[in-house]
């Protein structure tokens, strides 16, 4: 679409271009991590990769809810024998290990299996996991990518609280650099696969739901104002695909403050002379009307005008 | 009227019914849906898909798209998702799965079998040479006092539960202890596998060589075949499971190492789900082994049943495993 190469363009300043290009590197990083996924009707849909980062977070808040499950559980239970008198502690204890370690190691199989394919932790940041291949996912994949959890995090977390003598802690380092290769996998590579996603051919993705908000441009079909605000056509030409998302996000979430700043700027910049009675609110969704409508015209003559300084395609 | 939101306008309804139903199952599974939303579904989620590939060409409303490649995503998720519920799964997993992986992996098995007896019979040979060997291999405390220095009398009442003896709660713990430490090991096994399988090799071997030194205590003592039973009524069944999660590892690591046509990544995938699913059948393995050993083992005292036990043991193992059986028609 827009190549990032081309050089300055005339009548851009030295700011500019640079929070341009910024701009655009942004979008080739997030780019970097959209898989398109063919359907079996030949439609494609995209598929963000979850960051490093989110699924970091994910693992905290997992983490943390397992340690609270099983805390929660011990206190019970030891709450239970006081209030009983210490009868047979050990076979509760024996019980409460066997539901330790199925707590450590099947949380995120129960979760991942279902048909969610989440747990808690990631459907708090609204990631999903999901076979590599656009295929279903396999009980038997949930069970691979979690049974490497022990390499990935238990071994590191074992060597660094290994120490000993010398000799031993030159081991446990050498071990804790050997197993952190398993921890950082995900860092390393393109699809941001641990150790178990790639043994079991799945992948995690970003996937929130997205709520169908109104579309802007029916309160100005609906209020008729049409004729109040007439924008010339080099008026609607003075902006790009880029500002007309930008004027989408200050209109469905930002305060009157910004909102009248954006007014201001844009009626400067095309040369508007605001009429009595007109509300800068009144007059963003007029304009943002009259640019959506010109510049999905373009689109439909093939020219995506990306930005306000793309002037590949003139009028 | 702008072209794109006339097209809105037209489907908007279908895709907040699509929605709808999708929210619905999610929530609360498949069975929350009625015969007429099941029905409705592909053809909504067909209409989904369409409108998304215009939508991403006619409109520049990013909310229309953002929604859309969520909504799409979301059903093709559940359209093309397993609709079994867990207890298929299962079911699938015991009848077919399980065994299957096990078949598959006849020489894997046998790697780690043989790594696991010649940890045995290393350590149990120089053991009986030199009992030194015995705290070289196991540190100082170790068992509690089931070591070189005890005596016949001790070590013989270790294997057998008295009558009135108010052990039973600590063997239970202990034996739950057990279970921990073995399945953790399995599944460490399992996972250490991708490291071409040397850690699994080793962590075989290391197994072998902590149950080869104490048998080769009893054995001197004169309590070999006493030990045996005591060992083989659950330790068939919990032996088998290690060597089981020890051959999952080696088919990771072997196909890690040993790609062959496919490309690295291809063969780990395709033999990490066989072998998950092994590691899996470890820890079920190691559950029966556990009580086994937690309720059988104090409760039977006569050598010949415990012989008895182990052998019906290992015998429904392989018949469970290696028999051939016929496929039934799906």
């Amino acid at each position: 679409m827009t190549d990032t190469s081309s050089p300055a363009r005339p009548g851009i300043s030295m700011e500019a271009a640079q929070r341009r290009r910024a701009r655009m590197a942004e979008k080739m990083r997030i780019g970097k991590l959209v898989r398109t996924l063919v359907t079996p009707e030949g439609a494609e849909i995209h598929l963000k990769l979850a960051t490093v980062a989110e699924r970091a977070g994910a693992l905290l808040i997992d983490m943390a809810i397992q340690w609270a499950i099983v805390i929660a559980t011990l206190l019970g239970l030891s709450y239970m024998m006081a209030a009983m008198g210490f009868d047979n502690a050990n076979v509760a204890f024996a019980f409460w290990m066997v539901f330790y370690f199925f707590v450590r190691n099947f949380y995120y199989i129960f979760f991942e299996i279902g048909q969610k394919a989440a747990t808690p932790g990631k459907r708090a940041l609204g990631l999903r996991v999901a076979a590599r291949d656009g295929g279903r996912l396999t009980a038997d994949s949930v069970l691979a990518r979690n049974f490497m959890r022990e390499v990935e995090i238990g071994l590191p977390l074992q060597f660094l609280l290994m120490g000993g003598d010398q000799l031993g802690a030159w081991m446990a380092l050498l071990g804790l650099v050997w197993s952190g290769v398993f921890l950082f996998f995900p860092v390393f590579n393109r699809d941001k696969m641990r150790v178990g996603d790639l043994l079991a051919g799945t992948w995690v993705i970003k996937a929130p739901k997205a709520t169908l908000m109104t579309d802007i441009t029916a309160v100005v079909t609906a209020q008729a104002q049409a004729s109040r605000y007439a924008f010339t056509p080099e008026q609607a030409d003075a902006y790009g695909i880029h500002e007309l998302h930008v004027l989408e996000d200050v209109l469905r979430q930002s305060s009157p403050e910004i909102k009248q700043q954006v007014a201001e700027r844009i009626r400067g910049k095309i040369g508007w002379q605001a009429a009595a009675g007109e509300t800068d609110l009144g007059f963003l969704e007029a304009y943002y009307a009259a640019l959506r409508r010109r510049l999905e015209q373009r689109m439909l003559l093939g020219e995506r005008k990306a930005d306000k300084y793309d002037t590949r395609a003139k009028p | 009227m702008l072209k794109s939101y006339r097209f809105r306008e037209e489907r908007e309804a279908d895709w907040r019914k699509l929605d709808l139903i999708l929210t619905r199952a999610e929530n609360s599974g498949v069975k929350a849906l009625s015969d007429a939303e099941m029905t409705a579904l592909p053809q909504l989620y067909r209409q989904a898909v369409s409108s998304l590939s215009v939508a991403r060409s006619i409109s520049l409303d990013q909310n229309v798209v953002t929604y859309l490649e969520s909504l799409c995503t979301r059903a093709y998720f559940f359209v093309y998702g397993a609709r079994t519920s867990i207890g298929e799964r299962i079911m699938d997993f015991l009848r077919r799965g399980w065994p299957e992986a096990v078949r598959g992996a006849v020489w894997p098995t046998l790697l780690s079998f043989l790594c696991l007896a010649a940890g045995i019979g290393l350590a149990f040979i120089l053991c009986l040479q030199d009992m030194e060997w015995f705290w070289t291999f196991n540190g100082e405390n170790f068992f509690d006092g089931r070591n070189p220095d005890a005596t016949v009398e001790y070590l013989r009442s270790t294997i057998y539960t008295n009558e009135g003896e108010n052990g039973q709660s600590e063997l239970a713990a202990f034996s739950s202890f057990l279970f921990n430490h073995n399945a953790q090991i399995s599944l460490f096994a399992f996972a250490l596998g991708f490291a071409f399988g040397i850690p699994t090799a080793w962590l075989l071997v290391y197994n072998g060589v902590s149950l080869g030194s104490m048998y080769a205590v009893f054995w001197q003592k004169g309590l070999g075949y006493e030990f045996t039973g005591w060992l083989l009524i659950h330790g068939v069944t919990e032996l088998f499971a290690i060597i089981l999660a020890g051959a999952a590892g080696f088919v990771i690591g072997g196909a890690v190492a040993f790609p062959g046509q496919k490309t690295r990544i291809a063969s780990a995938r395709a033999s990490g789900q066989k072998a998950a699913t092994m590691a899996m059948g470890c820890v079920v393995m190691l559950v029966i082994a556990a009580l086994l050993e937690g309720f059988g083992r104090q409760m039977i005292n006569s050598d010949v049943l415990r012989y008895a036990i182990a052998l019906t043991s290992l015998v429904l193992w392989c018949a469970y495993f290696y028999l051939p059986r016929t496929e039934r028609q799906v």
